[in-house]
C-alpha cells in the first residue's frame, strides 16, 4: 500500500474535524477583531475629543444595539436594546473598558487557535514520523541493505519537520486570506467595474506569472533537500569508515569530497535566495501597478466624467485592503511548494517494491503449535536485484528436528539459504514447506518465535548484557505494567490520536514462558543456564566483579559482598599469603595506592575530584596549603620531571611507552625539560606560578610501590594522613557528596564488587598475586553462595554502542545465547562462531548441539571437518546443493565435500 | 630498593654493562620488580618464555625436569639474569627455576626487551657481543671436551 502523495489530501484526510473546528474558530473571532480595529477611532471622537456631546452634563447611549441586517429585512432598523445613558467621562472610561477586554479577548483566540493550530501540527508529524518509521520496520531485509541509515534518520528527523509547523495553516490560512481579498475585489467591483476588472486581471496575472517563476525554485528545492540528505549520509559515512579513512590516510581526499559537496549545497541555496527575492519584486511591482493604473486611468475617467471622484477614492480605499492578504497568500502558497517537495521526496523513499504485509506483523498473532514434520525445500530459487542467481533450484528433504550442517565456499549461496530457511527473505521461486507449513507465508509471530536465526554480525543494542539476551523474547506485551509506571490513558489517547499502535513500552514484554521460566523470579536461572552454554559465564563474573550496585536497592548483596571482606582476608592469611592484598586503614599510608588515592581515601563521585583534577581542585589545594604540603609536592614533581625527562629523552614522540609508563605525554615532555633545566639552573625558588602549578600536578599519580622513586617516606606518609584527615573533615562540611569514603564497615557504592570485597590495593611485585587472589576470591564467594549474585550483577554490564564493550568472540556467543534462550523449534546459526578460534568453536557447537539434542539446528560452517558432528549436511556450491548426506557418505562419495575439508 | 639501586645492578649484568644508565633507568622503570616466596616457580621447562628475570635479591635454584623428578643443575644468585634464551629465540623454556629463598627480580618482558633494541641499537649490538662471547666459550668448550674425549 502506497502513502497519500499528496500532503493535502494527507492532511485532510487525517485532521478534518479539526481543521474545520479551527476554521470555525478563526470565523468567530474575526468580529472581534474588526471591532476593535474601529474601536480607537470611537474613543478618540467620543470619549476624548467629546464628539456627539453638546456640553457639560449632557449624555449619549452606550451599547446602543440595533439587530443586524434589521433595515434590509423591516426596512427600518429594529432597536434590540437601547444602551445605557453616559457623560463623557464614562463614556471615556466605558470604551476604554471595552477597548482592554477586546484585547483579551482577541489574544484569548489567538492563543486557542494558535495551540489547536500546533497540536494538530504536531499530531500530524507524530502520525508521519510513525508511519515512515514503521515501514522500515517492514522494509524487506534486501531493501533494508539498500538504504543509508543516517539518509533514513535525517528524512525521519529532520526533513519532515517544517511539516508540522504548515499543517495547521494548510486550511484555514488560504480559506481565510482568500476570504479576505475576495470581499476587498467585491469591494472595488461594486464601486466601479472596469477598475474591478482592472484589480482582478492583475491579480489572475500575478496567479498566472509567480507559479511559472517559482518552476525552477521548486526544482532547485529538490536538488537542495537531495543534496542536503546525502551530506548526512556522508558524514554518517565518515564515522562508519573512520578506521579505512585514517589507515589509509585519504582525510584530505574526504576534505576534498566534502568542499565539492557543500559547494554545491551553496550554489543551489544561492540561486534559491536570488530567484526567490526576483519573484518578490515583481510581487511588489505588480501589487502597485494597480494603484497606478486606478491613478492614471480612473483620474482620466474622473476627469472626462464618466465616473465620478468620491467613487475613484472610495475605489482606492478598498483598495488598501486587497495586496496584504495577496501577498499572505503568495506566502503562504510558496510554504506549501516547499512543504509538498519535502514531503514527496521523502515518502518517496519510503516506497520500496514490495513491504511486508502488516498482517504479518501483527501484534494479536499467535505463534501457533510447534513447527515440525519434514523441512522441504522444492526448487529453491533466488535473484538478486539484477537478476543474477543467488540459488539455482536447491530441494532437499529433511526432518525439523534435525541437526543439519550446511557447507561450502563463501558466495556458494550458504548465507541465502540460511535466510530463505529462517523465513528473512523470500525465494524467488520454489517453495519451503516445514510441516507442510509455507515458510514465506507465515506470520513474524511465527517465523520469529518457532525458528530463531543468528548471522555473522549479530547486533547488539546498546544497554545491558541482559537486555540483550532478553531481547529475543520481546514478541508483544505480555504483563500489563502497574498503574503508578503505565502510560496514562489520557497519553495512550493522544497517542491512537496520532495513529499510534496502543502499545505500552512499560509494560513486561518479556515472552517467560518460551523460555521456560515462570516470571522474574526465576528468567534468571534460564539465562545463566544459556549463558553456561555459550561459554560466556565467566565473562558475566568478571563484569560482575568491576560492577557497581546500588546498596539501598540491594542491601543483601551489599551485605554478602561486606561479609566476603571480611572472610578473604581469613582465608589469604591462612595459605600465607595476606601479604597480596593492601588493606584501607584510615591511620595507615597504603604504599600501593596512588598519592591521590590515599589523600582522598574514598572513591570520588564528582569529576572535579578524580586524580587528574585534583591539583586544580580548589578544595585539595586549599588542605595542601593547610596541611604545609604545596611546596613538598612541587619538590616531589620535579624529582618526578627530572626522572622522566632524562629516561624519555631519547625516544621518539609517539612512543607507546609515554602511554604505557610516562606521568608526562610526550606533547608536554618539552615545557617540562624547560621547567626542570631552570631548576637546575636557579633552583626551585626561579619557577613561576604556572610552572609550579604543573607540577604541584604529578605526584598525585605516583604510587611508591610501582614507581619505585622513593618520593614518600615513613614522614612523608604521616603529613598525608593528616592531610587526608583535614580534607576528610572539610569534604563532610562543604560537599558531602563528592567523594565516598572508604570505611572498613560499610558498603561503598561508588566503588565495584571486587574493590569492595578486597577493601585494598593489590601489593606490586608479588609472583601470581593476580592469580591467587582471583582464585581466593572466586573460593570465598563460592563459600558464601555469592558467585550467582556477582554473575547477576554482571548481566547488568553495558554492552555499549552495537556491542562495542564486547570482544568480537563475546558478540556472537551472546548472540547464539539470545538465540537459545526462547527455545526456538529449530536454531538456524550461519557462520555465527566464526571469530572464535577452532577449539572454543568445537567447544560451542558440541555444548550447542548437545543442548538441542531431539530440536532442529540448522549451522551454516566456516569449517566443514566440523560438520561430523551434524547428522546431515548439505554441501552447496555455486548456489547449488551439489553433495547432501551424512558426513560417513560424504567422506566416502563426495567428491566436493573431500575437496573443501582436503582446502582447509 | 629505589629504581637508581636497580640501575646499579644491572649495570653489573654483562649484557647490560655498556649501556646508557639513562636507558637501563627506563627499563627498569618499565619493568615490574617481582617478589618470590620460597618455593614459588618463576617458570617451568617446556613453557614458551614471554619474560626474563634479574635477580635483585635472593637465590633462585635451576632444575631440569627428570624422569625422578627435578634435579638441581645450578644456583643463581643477585645480578644475574634468568631465561634470556627463551625471549631471544622464541624456544621453551630449557630448565625451571624456583625461588630457593625470598627472592626479588625484575621481570623484563619479552615485548620490553626487544623494544628497546628496537630503539636502542648500541643495545641490540652489546647483547650479540655477549652471545658471540658465549659462543666462543662454548665452541672452546666443545674443543676441549672433545680433545679430551
Amino acid at each position: 500500500m502506497g502513502m497519500e502523495p499528496n500532503i493535502f489530501k494527507y492532511v485532510w484526510h487525517h485532521s478534518r474535524p479539526e481543521q474545520l473546528f479551527i476554521l470555525l474558530l478563526v470565523i468567530v473571532s474575526l468580529p472581534f477583531y474588526y471591532f476593535s480595529l474601529n474601536l480607537p477611532k470611537q474613543i478618540v471622537n467620543q470619549g476624548i475629543q467629546g464628539q456627539g456631546f453638546d456640553g457639560p452634563g449632557a449624555t449619549q447611549p452606550f451599547f446602543r444595539l440595533h439587530m443586524p441586517f434589521g433595515e434590509s429585512l423591516f426596512g427600518e432598523p429594529v432597536l434590540l436594546f437601547d444602551g445605557l445613558s453616559l457623560a463623557q467621562a464614562d463614556m471615556l472610561t466605558a470604551l476604554s473598558l471595552v477597548f482592554l477586554s477586546l484585547v483579551i479577548v482577541n489574544g484569548l483566540f489567538k492563543f486557542v487557535i494558535n495551540t489547536r493550530k500546533g497540536r494538530l501540527g504536531e499530531r500530524l508529524l507524530r502520525r508521519l514520523r510513525y508511519e515512515l518509521s514503521d515501514r522500515i520496520l517492514r522494509f524487506p531485509l534486501p531493501q533494508i541493505r539498500r538504504v543509508k541509515p543516517s539518509e533514513m534518520a535525517t528524512m525521519i528527523k529532520d526533513e519532515v519537520e517544517p511539516l508540522g509547523g504548515f499543517i495547521g495553516d494548510a486550511f484555514a490560512t488560504p480559506i481565510f486570506l482568500g476570504g479576505q481579498a475576495l470581499t476587498a475585489l467585491a469591494f472595488i467591483m461594486v464601486q466601479s467595474i472596469w477598475l474591478g476588472l482592472v484589480a482582478a486581471a492583475v491579480v489572475l496575472f500575478q496567479a498566472f506569472l509567480i507559479p511559472r517563476l517559482r518552476r525552477r525554485i521548486l526544482v532547485l528545492g529538490r536538488e537542495r533537500q537531495l543534496t542536503a540528505r546525502m551530506l548526512a549520509g556522508r558524514i554518517g559515512e565518515l564515522i562508519d569508515g573512520a578506521v579505512e579513512i585514517h589507515a589509509n590516510d585519504t582525510t584530505n581526499y574526504e576534505r576534498a569530497d566534502l568542499t565539492a559537496r557543500l559547494g554545491r549545497i551553496f550554489k543551489i541555496r544561492y540561486e534559491i535566495y536570488q530567484r526567490k527575492f526576483f519573484v518578490k519584486f515583481l510581487n511588489n511591482l505588480l501589487a502597485q501597478i494597480t494603484p497606478f493604473m486606478f491613478y492614471l486611468g480612473g483620474g482620466l475617467l474622473a476627469i472626462t466624467g464618466h465616473l465620478d471622484i468620491g467613487a475613484l477614492v472610495a475605489v482606492i480605499a478598498a483598495y488598501k485592503d486587497l495586496p496584504a492578504p495577496i501577498k499572505e497568500l503568495i506566502n503562504w502558497d510558496q510554504q506549501r511548494l516547499d512543504v509538498q517537495i519535502k514531503y514527496e521526496q521523502v515518502i518517496e523513499q519510503f516506497q520500496p517494491p514490495a513491504l511486508i504485509d502488516p498482517e504479518r506483523q501483527a501484534v494479536e498473532n499467535d505463534p501457533g503449535a510447534p513447527l515440525e514434520g519434514p523441512l522441504v525445500a522444492s526448487a529453491l530459487s533466488l535473484l538478486d536485484e539484477n537478476d543474477i542467481p543467488l540459488l539455482r533450484s536447491v530441494s532437499f528433504t529433511a526432518e525439523s528436528t534435525q541437526h543439519i550442517a550446511v557447507v561450502g565456499q563463501s558466495g556458494s549461496g550458504m548465507e541465502q539459504l540460511s535466510l530463505l530457511l529462517a523465513g528473512l527473505m523470500e525465494p524467488s521461486s520454489g517453495s519451503l514447506r516445514i510441516g507442510g507449513r509455507d515458510v514465506d507465508a507465515l506470520p513474524a509471530a511465527v517465523t520469529g518465535r518457532r525458528i530463531s536465526y543468528v548471522g555473522q554480525n549479530a547486533y547488539h543494542f546498546t544497554g545491558s548484557l541482559r537486555n540483550n539476551l532478553l531481547y529475543g523474547l520481546k514478541h508483544r506485551p505480555v504483563i500489563s505494567a502497574d498503574p503508578d509506571h503505565s502510560t496514562s490513558a489520557f497519553d495512550r489517547a493522544e497517542s491512537r490520536r496520532s495513529g499510534n499502535p496502543d502499545l505500552d513500552i512499560h509494560d513486561d514484554w518479556i515472552d517467560y514462558h518460551s523460555a521456560g521460566a515462570e516470571g522474574e523470579a526465576d528468567i534468571t536461572a534460564r539465562m545463566l543456564d544459556v549463558l553456561s552454554t555459550v561459554d560466556l559465564v565467566d565473562d558475566a563474573y568478571r563484569f560482575g566483579l568491576t560492577g557497581t550496585i546500588d546498596p539501598v536497592s540491594k542491601p543483601d548483596v551489599a551485605d554478602g559482598i561486606l561479609m566476603a571482606r571480611a572472610a578473604i582476608i581469613e582465608r589469604l592469611a591462612t595459605s600465607g599469603n595476606e601479604d597480596l592484598v593492601i588493606r584501607f586503614e584510615a591511620n595507615a599510608y597504603n604504599f600501593n595506592a596512588s598519592v591521590a588515592e590515599n589523600l582522598l581515601f574514598g572513591t570520588p563521585r564528582r569529576h572535579d575530584f578524580v586524580s587528574e583534577e585534583l591539583a586544580s581542585n580548589e578544595t585539595v589545594r586549599t588542605i595542601l596549603r593547610e596541611a604545609g604540603l604545596t611546596d613538598n609536592f612541587v619538590t616531589m614533581g620535579v624529582t618526578i620531571a627530572k626522572t622522566m625527562v632524562e629516561i624519555f629523552a631519547d625516544l621518539p614522540p609517539g612512543h607507546p611507552f609515554f602511554e604505557q609508563f610516562s606521568f608526562i605525554s610526550d606533547d608536554d615532555l618539552p615545557e617540562f625539560r624547560t621547567i626542570v633545566t631552570r631548576v637546575d639552573n636557579l633552583g626551585i625558588e626561579a619557577l613561576d606560578k604556572a610552572a609550579r602549578q604543573l607540577l604541584l600536578g604529578l605526584p598525585f599519580k605516583y604510587v611508591e610501590a610501582r614507581h619505585r622513586l622513593g618520593l614518600v617516606d615513613e614522614s612523608m606518609a604521616e603529613r598525608l594522613i593528616d592531610a587526608r584527615r583535614r580534607l576528610a573533615e572539610r569534604l563532610e562540611r562543604d560537599c558531602p557528596d563528592a567523594v565516598e569514603f572508604y570505611r572498613a564497615d560499610a558498603y561503598n557504592a561508588a566503588a565495584s564488587l571486587q574493590d569492595n570485597i578486597l577493601f585494598g590495593r593489590l601489593a606490586y611485585g608479588q609472583a601470581q598475586a593476580e592469580e591467587t587472589i582471583g582464585r581466593t576470591l572466586l573460593e570465598v564467594l563460592d563459600d558464601l553462595g555469592l558467585r550467582q549474585t556477582v554473575i547477576e550483577v554482571g548481566l547488568d554490564y553495558n554492552v555499549g554502542i552495537g556491542g562495542g564493550r564486547l570482544s568480537a568472540g563475546q558478540r556472537q556467543k551472546l548472540a547464539i545465547g539470545r538465540a537459545l534462550l526462547k527455545n526456538p523449534d529449530i536454531l538456524i546459526v550461519n557462520e555465527a562462531a566464526s571469530v572464535l578460534d577452532r577449539s572454543s568453536q568445537v567447544r560451542l557447537i558440541d555444548s550447542i548441539l548437545e543442548r538441542r539434542k531431539g530440536r532442529g539446528v540448522i549451522w551454516t560452517l566456516q569449517r566443514p571437518e566440523l560438520a561430523s558432528r551434524f547428522e546431515m549436511i548439505l554441501v552447496m556450491g555455486n548456489g547449488r546443493l551439489v553433495e547432501q548426506g551424512s558426513y560417513q557418505d560424504l567422506r566416502e562419495k563426495g567428491t566436493t565435500f573431500k575437496t573443501l575439508v582436503a582446502a582447509e | 630498593m629505589s629504581i637508581d639501586q636497580e640501575v646499579e645492578i644491572l649495570r653489573r649484568i654483562p649484557i647490560f654493562s655498556e649501556i646508557d644508565p639513562a636507558k637501563l633507568k627506563l627499563m627498569a622503570f618499565a619493568s615490574e620488580r617481582l617478589t618470590f616466596k620460597p618455593g614459588q616457580r618463576l617458570f617451568n621447562q617446556g613453557e614458551m618464555g614471554d619474560a626474563a628475570y634479574i635477580v635483585l635479591d635472593g637465590k633462585a635454584d635451576i632444575l631440569v625436569e627428570g624422569d625422578d623428578g627435578p634435579l638441581r643443575v645450578a644456583q643463581l644468585a643477585e645480578n644475574e639474569i634468568i631465561g634470556e634464551i627463551a625471549i631471544l629465540c622464541d624456544i621453551p623454556r630449557t630448565a625451571s627455576v624456583e625461588a630457593a629463598s625470598q627472592l626479588t627480580t625484575l621481570k623484563i618482558t619479552k615485548d620490553l626487551f626487544f623494544r628497546m633494541i628496537m630503539d636502542f641499537p648500541e643495545m641490540g649490538v652489546e647483547v650479540m657481543r655477549v652471545l658471540a662471547h658465549r659462543l666462543e666459550q662454548t665452541t672452546t668448550q666443545l674443543r676441549v671436551a672433545r680433545a679430551a674425549g
